[in-house]
């Protein structure tokens, strides 16, 4: 049986995917978040579980973070709220974080409550690829679990066909050498880079992160891949605006095809 | 059975290299060559040849006469407060710059917490002629000001990391995330034997000098290259590592590692990792850190910055879980009597990561004949207002 991201990538569009830090800004916006975001015809939500420790991301989702933890916000907690969310929402849902708090909860157990709450796929940037193909592919496979792994433009070929190779939902494209929410816009650099990938001709499709802030990054993203996720301009908005401003950032960036 | 590290950067379950993949080709880049790069004449010769004629070695190995007398054992120490810049953070700086400059790196960045590692970066940047920024947490910044007017003199740029507890681990962080955002340019020059392999190996590898020269300088003294105990403090553990080295699989050798119990182990402010940590990833590397239940990373407390680190290195996280080694914790107050005690009965003032050490003799007893080798790992000329203010001096 096809997962819900794999059926979401062969539809014939380009995709807009949204990430947050779950508990942010306040602790109960987590799942209202999710549920506009869908209404908002966004395709696959990234729900991020905060970190103390935050190496991958810059500033606005350093911030996003700490103030999710200090809301209160915990592993146990967030499955909570997810608990019934598969009786609204239909889209993938991903959740991304860091290694340490799914090593401290259980590997094994991490993937069954993803399971039994409806989650499709993990990105956690800092468990490498060698060390999820030794240790912890059945667990996620058993549970039906997508590992959606980064390339950057610092990536070998031969590294990117062997990412390509563990992959069986997309590859995560970092658009440039940087954090997260660093880049203001594309350049020549970025262009070539996406160049480079779509010859390659990989059987995963690419969905292109980190720098995407509004319709222009999201439309170059999107030229040769298939979607691009939004991360720390969305996190700026709700800071800014609140969970009222959704509608209007997401129609700002991709008018509802 | 080994203690050293293995080809993938593990000692047992802990090491290894958990980094995201923008990190994958700087870490990858090293891991293929920094073997190779020790093990070339030219560098070799290079590295040799200023850890003597710049860094001042070899440190002697001192016999404390009354320190020895007091304690009804045979005490000797390794001083490394006499190395340039104060401290044995240098050896490994040096080693690093060399192995910089070989991979044509341009700029170096580097994490500090008191201050030591990045005077020492500074420094050998400046004998290099090359770009330096260090990271510090904005709280240590303003509590140690001496060694950011040194680090500045040096010509290195001092950035003030502002994010969560604005301390060590977060100034580690900031470095990290200065490396993905200039993965081609720049070396990373870590302080400690922490981080994604193969730092932790290779810090060791350059701090190994220490037991090297123990070896032949105890044979001299004493007739044996092996004393009955080697004794450091931990906090990364790089001043450890450098000092267990060569006698990490010689069973004859006891291995004595002391870590920060701040006011207490169960204070709730503490450095004693191996006392309160639990396995977890922290700064690439698996090892024992302390933590929340939910994997949060905790602050430690020490009273010497030194040790002030939430993890420590994968080597002693092995040391300790295998029972290799002994793990002592020793308090402030502790620490700093011993501090104390060693300036005035040696005429030696010990930074306070090293005045943990000497704490040890209040806490397990020693056979008369032992030799028990201390690292006298830095000086304690930038804890004298730590000192000032605790002794009212």
């Amino acid at each position: 049986m096809k997962n819900r991201i794999q059926k979401k990538l062969e539809e014939d569009k380009k995709l807009i995917s949204i990430y947050f830090s779950a508990g942010y800004p306040n602790l109960n916006d987590t799942v209202p978040i999710i549920e506009d975001l869908e209404k908002n015809g966004v395709d696959m939500i990234e729900i991020g579980l905060p970190f103390s420790d935050p190496l991958a991301d810059g500033p606005t989702i350093q911030k996003s973070s700490t103030i999710a933890l200090k809301n209160g916000m915990g592993t146990d907690l967030l499955f909570d709220q997810l608990k019934e969310i598969r009786k609204t929402v239909s889209i993938p849902l991903i959740i991304m974080g860091y290694f340490n708090p799914i090593l401290q909860y259980g590997v094994e157990n991490f993937c069954k409550k993803c399971k039994e709450t409806g989650i499709d796929g993990l990105i956690l940037p800092d468990l490498p690829l060698d060390v999820y193909q030794d240790d912890y592919e059945p667990i996620f496979k058993k549970h039906g679990l997508i590992n959606i792994f980064l390339i950057t433009p610092q990536t070998s070929d031969a590294r990117i066909r062997q990412i390509d190779g563990a992959s069986d939902g997309f590859i995560y494209m970092v658009s440039s050498a940087s954090t997260t929410g660093a880049k203001q816009g594309f350049g020549e650099e970025q262009d070539a880079y996406f160049e480079r990938i779509a010859g390659m001709n990989l059987k995963n499709p690419q969905i292109v992160g980190f720098g995407i802030s509004n319709a222009q990054t999201f439309e170059q993203a999107t030229k040769t891949a298939k979607g691009a996720i939004i991360g720390s301009a969305f996190i700026k908005m709700l800071s800014e605006n609140g969970t009222r401003g959704i509608s209007d950032f997401i129609k700002s960036i991709k008018p509802i095809s | 059975m080994t203690y050293h590290a293995n080809e993938k950067g593990y000692y047992g379950q802990f090491g290894g290299a958990f980094i995201p993949e923008m990190l994958y080709p700087n870490t990858e880049e090293l891991r293929q060559n920094y073997i190779r790069i020790m093990e070339e004449p030219s560098f070799i010769k290079e590295f040799q040849a200023l850890l003597k004629d710049y860094v001042g070695r070899p440190t002697p190995l001192y016999f404390a006469n009354r320190l020895s007398e007091k304690y009804k054992t045979k005490i000797y120490l390794k001083r490394e407060d006499l190395c340039h810049t104060g401290a044995h953070k240098v050896n490994n700086t040096i080693g690093q710059i060399l192995m910089a400059k070989r991979l044509g790196k341009t700029r170096i960045i580097a994490e500090t917490g008191a201050g030591q590692h990045g005077v020492a970066t500074a420094t050998v940047c400046a004998l290099m002629g090359i770009e330096c920024v260090v990271y510090m947490g904005e709280i240590d910044i303003a509590r140690q000001a001496p060694n950011v007017a040194r680090m500045k003199m040096l010509g290195a740029e001092v950035r003030s990391a502002l994010s969560g507890s604005r301390t060590l681990k977060d100034a580690t962080n900031e470095a990290i995330r200065d490396w993905i955002n200039n993965p081609v340019n720049t070396h990373y020059i870590i302080g400690s034997v922490v981080g994604p392999h193969p730092y932790p190996d290779m810090v060791a590898r350059f701090q190994s000098v220490i037991s090297k020269e123990i070896q032949s300088q105890l044979l001299e003294k004493e007739g044996t290259s092996n004393p009955d105990y080697v004794v450091a403090c931990v906090g990364g553990g790089s001043n450890a590592a450098g000092t267990y080295y060569h006698y990490l699989d010689n069973n004859d050798v006891g291995i004595i590692a002391v870590e920060a119990a701040g006011k207490g182990i169960h204070s709730g402010e503490s450095a004693a990792t191996s006392a309160l940590g639990k396995v977890g990833i922290i700064h690439g590397s698996k090892t024992l850190l302390m933590q929340t239940q939910d994997g949060q990373i905790t602050e430690p407390y020490s009273i010497s910055a030194g040790l002030d680190y939430p993890g420590v290195g994968p080597m002693h996280a092995h040391l300790y879980t295998s029972g290799r080694g002994e793990f002592i914790s020793v308090t402030d107050d502790e620490a700093m009597a011993a501090g104390l005690l060693v300036s005035q009965l040696e005429g030696i003032i010990p930074a306070i990561e090293t005045s943990h050490a000497f704490a040890i003799f209040d806490h397990r007893k020693f056979e008369q004949d032992d030799i028990v080798v201390i690292n006298l790992s830095g000086r304690g000329d930038k804890d004298l207002q730590t000192y000032i203010e605790y002794f009212k001096l």
